[in-house]
């Protein structure tokens, strides 16, 4: 029988090849840019380096994507883990609807999404020229740039758990609901520690791309240098300068989160995979 | 929990927070994207001016982005005091669609509101092996040209202008020959970037085309970086004078209370240390001592504006630049 069906990858000289060339493609479009941005950043000298990391503009650069990052992710993991609660414990009309519409930020591109928040809350937008008699300014400030973050980072917690929350049904709830717990004491002692590690892998994804972006938030950021420059955007604006290694050193701290991101990932994985030891911790329910 | 809120208390904090020498007054200026140097020299020199004027330190903010994506910025609220731009268009636009200034903004400062001018020059390789001159050589078939997309780029639509004043200049009435001549100006450009920094790329980095077609400034800047020679500025006798526009905007200078500083920080652009600082960032400038000064870097030659080559800017876009227009003609003539 295994004769006469021979699968595609039975031949070794088929399977070298075939891993070859997908080692080859991955060293090319991902390892070798990876490199070159270390290398740039690095080929006027280590000093070089730190006295343009440590440029009054990158510092600022910085600490405003970081602090984006701090709002932008709890947000996003309430809202992701609320939604993915509604969505997969209750059946409410809408509900298939609701579980589509979570991935609008993925099908839209991050531009329009921000040209979207600039036209709604814009000085001549419908909402912005309503706070604007209040003297309130969203756009081209931090706010603006939070908001368009949150958008765009939404869907990633959300699309962790509802697969895992739907597999894992809602049995074990309902148990603890008989006995007489609380709905937070359900939530706390059940739900959260059979979702933490999907919702750990949510949340680096959320904090990767927050700290990344740079459609939206080029849309509605007003580039102000030492106020509204996030790290993405200090980048292209050192490029345009001709500050060829300050750009590329601006950029090997964004590509040091994303692998950072993907230590912790692969990390996260792993104890994903892992079978389930006893919790001795939940006897006490 | 209670620690994140109070990391997020302090990350405001540190952001609302002013710098440690705290200015009295601030101001936003908008600008093109190419001229974060050049205002970060004149801003040193502003802050002293203002400072021995007044007895006020002035801290100055800078926001740079291409000239269009700005004009839609303040459009939509950023409320920066003053727009200094490459392109009259999009001061235009300020007033048409914002009305955030007056309509004779470019009567309120001398020059057209414009305090430092360039024009359209050539930029070509070590030696000028292919030994271009003026724009006739550019139509020779053995050259090839790099130059942005006049569908996309201000830049290349200055270039394309200059060479029409050319043209007009050369042939007079003869409207064949001007589109011959301007239509094989087009068939030789090999490479039409999106913009002016990409165009330099292609023809710098990939070592692509005999010349480059933009502004002189950016030409001359190019050629100062490669001291060897490796790159020759040629200056055209007939171009395009392309103005660098400013304006301090009404509507915000009015709610930011700096009306008084925004005016002083773009009168300033024409006293002679300020011309000077300009002409040393390779742009051409109207005072007549620094004129003088820099006379062999900034050869003589003819400038036609935009009146007389195409009867203002709302003629040109129409004529030559919307869709099916002059340009779209030109290429499918080839």
């Amino acid at each position: 029988m295994a004769a006469k069906h021979h699968r595609v990858g039975d031949q070794p000289w088929v399977r070298r090849i075939l891993v070859g060339l997908a080692l080859s493609i991955t060293v090319i479009l991902l390892v070798i840019p990876l490199v070159v941005i270390f290398y740039q950043a690095l080929s006027a000298g280590w000093s070089t380096f730190t006295s343009n990391v440590l440029d009054e503009y990158t510092l600022h650069a910085i600490g405003l994507t970081l602090f984006v990052a701090l709002l932008t992710v709890p947000l996003n993991l309430v809202f992701g883990t609320a939604l993915a609660w509604s969505v997969t414990r209750f059946r409410f009309p809408g509900r298939k609807l609701l579980t589509t519409l979570i991935d609008i930020p993925f099908a839209v591109s991050p531009v329009v999404a921000g040209l979207l928040y600039l036209l709604l809350y814009g000085r001549n937008g419908w909402v912005g020229s309503w706070l604007g008699q209040y003297d309130i300014q969203l756009m081209f400030s931090w706010p603006g740039i939070v908001m368009v973050t949150v958008f765009v980072t939404s869907p990633f917690v959300a699309r962790e758990l509802i697969p895992l929350m739907q597999q894992q049904g809602s049995e074990e709830e309902e148990a603890g609901v008989v006995l007489g717990a609380s709905g937070w004491r359900v939530f706390r002692k059940i739900t959260l520690p059979n979702i933490k590690w999907a919702l750990i892998y949510g949340v680096i994804l959320t904090n990767a791309r927050a700290m990344g972006e740079f459609g939206a938030v080029s849309v509605v950021s007003g580039n102000i240098r030492g106020q509204t420059n996030t790290l993405p955007l200090h980048v292209e604006l050192l490029y345009q300068d001709y500050n060829i290694v300050g750009a590329f050193a601006a950029a090997s701290l964004l590509a040091g989160i994303a692998i950072l991101t993907l230590i912790a990932k692969a990390f996260v994985e792993w104890r994903q995979s892992r079978p389930e030891q006893p919790a001795p911790e939940r006897g006490g329910v | 929990m209670k620690h994140l809120l109070k990391g997020i208390a302090l990350g405001a904090a540190l952001l609302s927070a002013q710098p440690a020498f705290s200015a009295d007054r601030e101001l936003l200026n908008t600008s093109y994207d190419i001229a974060r140097e050049l205002f970060a020299a004149y801003n040193e020199e502003f802050k002293d001016h203002w400072l021995e004027k007044t007895g006020e330190t002035v801290e100055i903010k800078q926001s740079h982005a291409g000239s269009s994506k700005q004009a839609q910025a303040i459009i939509q609220g950023l409320k920066a005091d003053v727009a200094t731009f490459n392109q009259v268009t999009d001061i235009n636009i300020l007033h048409e669609r914002g009305n955030l200034i007056p309509e004779n903004w470019a009567d309120r400062l001398p020059n057209n509101s414009s305090p430092y001018y360039s024009t359209m020059a050539f930029l070509v390789r070590e030696g000028n092996p292919k030994n271009i001159q003026n724009w006739d050589d550019l139509v020779r078939e053995d050259v090839d040209l790099v130059m942005p997309n006049p569908k996309t780029s201000g830049n290349a639509r200055y270039t394309y202008l200059a060479a029409l004043g050319y043209a007009q200049e050369t042939y007079g009435d003869d409207q064949e020959k001007i589109d011959q001549f301007m239509s094989e100006l087009l068939g030789n450009v090999k490479v039409f970037d999106s913009g002016g920094r990409g165009a330099t790329t292609t023809f710098v980095e990939r070592g692509i085309g005999d010349v480059l077609l933009t502004f002189e400034s950016e030409v001359l800047n190019i050629a100062d970086r490669f001291e060897n020679g490796e790159y020759v500025p040629v200056t055209p006798e007939v171009s395009f004078l392309a103005e660098f526009p400013v304006t301090w905007i009404d509507e915000y200078v009015e709610q930011n209370g700096t009306e008084a500083l925004a005016k002083e920080y773009l009168k300033h652009l024409y006293s002679e240390d300020a011309q000077r600082l300009l002409a040393g960032f390779n742009y051409r400038v109207h005072n007549e001592t620094v004129k003088q000064e820099n006379a062999d870097r900034f050869p003589e030659l003819k400038l036609k504006s935009i009146d007389e080559i195409a009867g203002g800017w709302d003629n040109a876009m129409e004529t030559h630049f919307t869709s099916g227009g002059k340009l779209d003609q030109l290429q499918r003539r080839r």
